[in-house]
């Protein structure tokens, strides 16, 4: 069992660590700090110690695996409706930099209908990928989570990456963790930074946790391979397309039949406007002080004028002004847009918690003291029924719409 | 219809700050409460319960102080809970914390129907779920909005899946696992008689031998990935500039300033 050891000779009483555990772990009894049961050994302690009176003892793991057989860093590549997520291709850009760290390839691992997978495999490639491992069945054209689970776990057991790195998009985050699983592999969830350990060579997964609170680095251990992650959408940049670039294409075919497949597709209902949250470069969000399902409509204006979706907080989808697909926050969706235009939002934790990442942040809200403000990139203080109306007017004008 | 929901007590984000000038966290009191989420979760279970029949088991991993959640999910109406807690289970990952949990829903015979919340706000991972799935070999529907259709005797269900630009219409087999988003109900809150019958109560406690947990895949030892680090995010630039002065001339200048970031086509 892995122990946090607080060495009595040398522990001050200070405190310092009391406030650095994120689980509350810590206490003081008799002058001297305590751990208790809840400790996750997230180290957090380790550091605030001015004395460095606090150690972990890390166990070996049980059973070593040949590690230096594992090579190449794959990325996986996402489609929907006959496109490649844009997310598969940054991680191909993020993916290249990893693998001129560790001296290997970067390779698309890709799934799909024998009809389709040229047209996907060659995006992956225009983009950098230096071979495709392609699967490919009937059975993949549309996405479910056994096929695919089942294509990237015979994928990886017989051509052995280094480092799988997938989209943090419901897709992605859907079958990563069964492949993980059956794998008996490490997952890091949502990833925001990547690199490799000059030294020992591994995979530094940062990812934010605690709402967005905090951020972690996460390892995994000697014994463990592939490295695995889910990565967030527009952390990386999108690399240069080069058509020009060649690539080798590996082919597969699927060993599963279609009964194999325990669930079934019956039926797909569109969303009534454009929600993409996940995928928009600009959010245009309103919240209660909206007031009604009918003053949307000024939240919607603006957002048409810019290309916008509409996001919205938690208090706005719970007096049922407009539907849950839109709540951002910590029970609704993360997004990191371009821009986030936040209309009579408070800024509780929780909104920011899904929004607090974006790149620059709006607050048009009345009062001065809402927290929204100081996380903002600009503010107007003032009505949002004045600001909205003329923020579209004045767009419209200068984008000539 | 057994229904097994897992649960998870999670620090109250709010409680989790950044101290400005130190740059370290500062975490007033340990506020713990369930995993919102994982509200919808047992709220489902006790609605299909109450028009199916059948039992709802709820389960949790974690410290002792993790009864607490256990007594509210038994004060709504769970008929049977479950602490899943040993020295051993600290510092697991992912990987370990869906086989403990797969491992106890085999302890307690199984289910026809496994809730989880979509994903746990402290680790935001979203990765249990479908682990748990794999680890007892059943189907998973994730990002569940809506059970349309569930029919015990025939193992059938149909549920919508929210997705980002629409609603998936799935059929499963049982047993699956599901895990929930917010918009499948309003959870209850306990009455007067919930409130009383969990005053009595004591929560079973199951260790990892109760379980039956192979030591090295439990716990830190049964975690590929381990935590070498934690720190404050990069602070927002230096606060945000109010736009001050008339509206007449701050819109326009807000809006200049936009479209000097380009991110405007
Ligand atoms: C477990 C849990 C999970 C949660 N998850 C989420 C989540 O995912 N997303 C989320 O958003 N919230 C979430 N919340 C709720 C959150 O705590 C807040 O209650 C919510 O975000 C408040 O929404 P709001 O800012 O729209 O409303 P308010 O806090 O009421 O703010 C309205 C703002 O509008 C301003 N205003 C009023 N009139 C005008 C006007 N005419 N012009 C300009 N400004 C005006 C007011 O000054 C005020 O600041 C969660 C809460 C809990 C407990
Ligand atoms: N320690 C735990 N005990 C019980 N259920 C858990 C635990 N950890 C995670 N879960 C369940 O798995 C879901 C997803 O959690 P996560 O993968 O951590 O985001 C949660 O909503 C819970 O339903």
């Amino acid at each position: 069992m892995a122990r946090l050891i607080i060495d009595a000779d040398t522990c001050t009483g200070c405190e310092a660590c009391l406030p650095s555990c994120p689980f509350g772990s810590l206490s003081m009894k008799d002058g001297l700090a305590l751990v208790d049961e809840s400790c996750n050994f997230c180290r957090a302690c380790v550091e605030a110690c001015p004395v460095g009176a606090i150690t972990v003892e890390m166990e070996e793991k049980a059973v070593p695996i040949d590690t230096g057989s594992y090579q190449n860093v794959w990325a996986f590549i996402e489609h929907e409706q006959e496109k490649v997520s844009s997310v598969s291709l940054e991680l191909l850009g993020e993916g290249r930099k990893l693998a001129e760290a560790l001296g290997c390839q970067v390779c698309g691992m890709l799934f799909g209908d024998p009809g389709d997978v040229d047209h996907f495999a060659k995006e992956a490639i225009a983009h950098g990928a230096e071979k495709v491992y392609v699967m490919e069945s009937p059975l993949l054209k549309q996405y479910r989570t056994d096929p695919y689970a089942r294509a990237a776990v015979d994928l990886i057991r017989k051509f052995k990456p280094e480092i799988v790195l997938f989209g943090a998009t419901t897709q992605g985050r859907d079958f990563a963790g069964t492949v993980a699983t059956t794998l008996g592999a490490g997952l890091t969830a949502d990833c925001t930074g990547l690199d490799i350990d000059p030294e020992t060579k591994y995979l530094k997964q940062t990812r934010p946790a605690f709402g967005g609170n905090i951020m972690a680095t996460i390892l995994d251990y000697p014994h463990y391979r592939p490295q695995m992650s889910t990565v967030r959408s527009k952390v990386f940049a999108l690399p240069p397309r080069d058509d020009s670039r060649k690539g080798e294409i590996i082919r597969e075919t699927l060993q599963m039949t279609e009964d194999e497949v325990r669930t079934k597709i019956l039926e797909f209902i569109k969303g009534r406007e454009t929600v993409n949250l996940a995928d928009a470069e600009i959010i245009i969000s309103g919240g209660r002080a909206i007031g009604s399902a009918e003053n949307f409509r000024i939240i919607r204006e603006l957002a048409e004028v810019l290309g916008a979706a509409v996001g919205a907080s938690r208090a706005a989808v719970d007096s049922g002004w407009i539907s849950y697909e839109h709540q951002v926050g910590q029970t609704g969706r993360t997004v990191r847009p371009k821009i986030y235009i936040a209309c009579g939002i408070s800024g509780s934790v929780q909104h920011q918690a899904g929004m607090k990442t974006s790149d620059i942040i709006v607050a048009i809200n009345k009062d001065p003291d809402a927290p929204i403000f100081k996380i903002a990139t600009y503010g107007v203080v003032a009505d949002l029924f004045t600001v909205v109306p003329k923020l579209t007017q004045e767009f419209r004008k200068r984008l000539g719409r | 219809m057994k229904i097994a929901v897992c649960i998870k007590q999670v620090p109250d984000t709010t409680d989790v700050k950044i101290n400005p000038e130190t740059n370290t966290l500062i975490r007033e009191g340990v506020a713990s409460i369930t995993n919102p989420f994982d509200e919808y979760a047992v709220e489902e279970a006790l609605r299909l319960k109450e028009k199916h029949g059948g039992e709802v088991h709820v389960i949790s991993m974690g410290p002792p102080q993790a009864v607490e959640i256990l007594k509210n999910a038994l004060a709504v109406g769970a008929d049977r809970v479950y602490l899943i807690s040993d020295k051993a289970f600290a510092g697991a990952d992912t990987l370990a914390t869906a086989y403990t949990l797969a491992k106890t829903i085999q302890t307690i015979g199984g289910a026809d129907l496994v809730i989880c919340g979509k994903q746990a706000i402290d680790g935001d991972t979203a990765q249990v779920g479908p682990g748990v799935a794999t680890r007892l070999g059943i189907p998973q529907l994730t990002y569940v909005s809506k059970v349309r259709e569930i029919d015990p005797v025939k193992k059938r269900i149909v549920v919508e899946r929210l997705l980002e630009n629409g609603k998936e219409v799935v059929e499963s087999s049982l047993p699956v696992l599901m895990t929930v988003v917010k918009d499948i109900n309003e959870p209850r809150h306990p009455n007067l008689m919930g409130i009383k019958r969990v005053a009595k109560a004591t929560i079973p406690i199951l260790t990892a031998k109760d379980i039956g947990a192979d030591e090295n895949r439990i716990g830190l030892k049964g975690s590929p990935t381990w935590v070498v680090r934690i720190f404050s995010p990069e602070a927002r630039g230096a606060g945000g500039e109010i736009l001050k002065g008339d509206l007449s001339e701050v819109v326009p200048l807000l809006v200049h300033k936009l479209m000097d970031t380009k991110f405007i086509k």
